[in-house]
């Protein structure tokens, strides 16, 4: 105890932490919080006048509410499952390749398939709208060669197409991230534990599969649930190929796009901050979840390794 | 002998099909910069096809150049872009350090504190930081971009940072200390160098969403002079809704400068990772 007392108290601690403290509660927790707190008023009469758990109750039970929110989170988990389901395997796919040793022009593939990554979404929206449109006809007639060309629909436009599409379009963008973050994990494994993997006879896919993929599971981790949340507040995409409205139909209405337009308002619709507010409380509610189970259940089990 | 035979197809296999990924991300791109060169005429005749003597017209270009001012906007993004890494970058690290090596008390609730704002996208506070940015008077401004993407950036980069530093031998820090070096010295001469291929992650990852943000330009710093370049594509391609040329060139002239930043930074960044790992 009398030694602990005698210690200097640790300033560099505090200097080390401030500026990323400071900057971060002012700019970012500060008015997150004003903004959750507005989820819990209405404007009456305009003055904000709590309201307890009335807007809530508004987007669970008003059939205008509820059904688009249903739709929106439908919607949401479907644009996610696709990301997990082919993102995160192509990523591990191309880093897997990327890092077998002896491999020529591996710069160059890491370069070029990264490109899509660093695009912005109104490029990228805008780009695709025009390729998959049938009256510029470049995605039919590339079809056409491979004979291909009956298959073609204009998949934007339709109801029952949109959305995947519209997933796979941002699968396309970001596949990037998960192929840096795994190709520098497995750079990361020391030789000495792939030698010793090549001793005992352990080469190739079963290499991969029982060495590597052990190793950077945490990386998947990560990916995993950055994923997640980018899924779940995804908006920009959406918002520059089929406009605020989500069309055609709101079929590819995610969270993001229905709480811009409770937030802003469109059309006849006035906007409403405190109705956007609680969407947004939804959203914040929902992601809460996913990383916590992230958090405490995986990355727990998860076993770190320090070479 | 056996390995001498597989290893041949095995790499032409890993060829093919990097190849054909490689293939599928840059089509897009391709198809739109060569379109961007034709005339109307061929854009539509021809999409595929790459502009030949007969077909090459520089309509959509004139036209893009004759409207706005391309320089200043990249300029902008370029300011921004490059200030709040800076800042996310320096903070990130030093946060990430002190959570890293320093136990104190509260030491895993300040961690989830400030990772916290890596789930919650900084856009659900829009109206509350447009009043504090009216309040202070930094409306229109690139400081409010900055110190909004500052922030933005800060609990990603702190969180993949200490992940990192934890993985610094204690030796070494250990070392230095009984060397009289000083905690900040320990920090910028002997840690920092150490995870620079982390920082260089981390600084893909933070530039990526700050120079490509619509939203935010668009609420805090909309005015001609403060305009970004994703901002200012946004609004060309609002206007040019059926003009072809115009579209494609400003597509292109969208992509183009993103593209060389990359290139530049992309060396940078493999070189880091590389580094990171072949000690």
């Amino acid at each position: 105890m009398a030694a602990a007392s005698k210690r200097p108290f640790p300033w560099h601690i505090g200097v080390f932490l401030a500026p990323a403290v400071l900057v971060y509660t002012a700019i970012m927790i500060l008015p997150l919080f004003g903004t959750l707190q507005l989820s819990l008023f209405r404007s009456v009469e305009q003055v904000q006048t709590f309201v307890g758990f009335d807007n809530f109750r508004t987007l669970f039970t008003d059939p205008n509410w509820s059904f688009n929110f249903c739709n929106a989170l439908k919607n949401n988990v479907w644009f996610f499952i696709i990301h997990m389901v082919v993102q995160n395997p192509i990523g591990v796919m191309l880093a897997a390749l990327l890092s077998s040793p002896k491999l020529r022009f591996t710069a160059f593939y890491r370069t070029a398939i990264f490109i899509p990554t660093i695009l912005s979404f109104v490029i990228v929206g805008f780009a695709w709208k025009l390729i998959l449109s049938p009256i510029w006809g470049v995605a039919p007639n590339l079809m056409g060669l491979v004979g291909l060309k009956s298959f073609f629909t204009p998949w934007l436009g339709k109801e029952e197409y949109a959305l995947t599409a519209l997933s796979l379009i941002s699968v396309w963008q970001f596949v990037g991230i998960p192929m840096m973050l795994i190709y520098a994990a497995l750079l990361s494994i020391p030789d000495e534990v792939i030698e010793a993997a090549e001793c005992d006879g352990i080469t190739g896919w079963s290499q991969f599969w029982k060495i590597k993929l052990p190793l950077i599971l945490p990386a998947i981790g990560i990916i995993s649930i950055l994923t997640f949340v980018g899924n779940f507040n995804a908006f920009d995409l959406i918002y520059t190929a089929q406009g605020a409205l989500a069309g055609p139909n709101y079929s590819t209405d995610i969270l993001g796009t229905f709480l811009y337009r409770a937030f802003f308002g469109f059309q006849l619709q006035v906007g409403d901050p405190n109705m956007g507010a609680t969407i947004a409380t939804m959203m914040f509610l929902i992601i809460l979840v996913g990383v916590c189970f992230y958090l405490f259940l995986v990355q727990r089990r998860l076993r770190r390794y320090q070479f | 002998m056996s390995k001498a035979t597989s290893s041949l197809p095995r790499s032409i296999g890993a060829h093919a099909i990097l190849l054909t990924y490689t293939i599928i991300a840059l089509f897009p791109v391709f198809v739109v910069v060569i379109n961007s060169f034709k005339s109307r005429q061929a854009i539509f005749q021809q999409p595929l096809a790459p502009p030949t003597p007969k077909s090459f017209d520089l309509i959509g270009y004139t036209t893009v150049f004759g409207q706005g001012d391309f320089f200043l906007y990249f300029q902008n993004s370029l300011i921004v872009t490059v200030v709040s890494l800076f800042f996310v970058l320096l903070f990130g690290a030093m946060a990430a350090f002190a959570l890293s090596e320093y136990r104190f008390r509260g030491n895993t609730l300040m961690g989830l504190y400030l990772a916290l704002g890596i789930m919650i996208p900084i856009r659900l506070g829009t109206v509350a930081i447009l009043q504090l940015m009216v309040a202070s008077g930094l409306v229109n401004t690139l400081t409010a971009l900055i110190l909004v993407y500052t922030a933005q950036g800060l609990p990603l980069a702190i969180f993949i940072l200490s992940e990192f530093m934890k993985g610094v031998s204690d030796d070494l820090k250990n070392a230095g200390r009984i060397d009289g070096l000083s905690e900040y010295t320990i920090f910028f001469r002997l840690v920092l160098p150490l995870v620079r291929p982390a920082m260089a992650t981390v600084a893909v990852f933070t530039m990526i969403p700050i120079w490509n943000d619509l939203w935010f330009p668009l609420i805090l710093a909309p005015s001609e002079a403060t305009k970004t370049v994703t901002l200012g594509a946004q609004i060309f391609l609002g206007q040019f809704v059926t003009n072809w040329n115009a579209i494609l060139a400003a597509l292109s002239l969208a992509i183009l400068p993103v593209l060389v930043l990359y290139l530049i930074f992309s060396r940078q960044l493999i070189r880091g990772i590389t580094s990171g790992a072949v000690k």
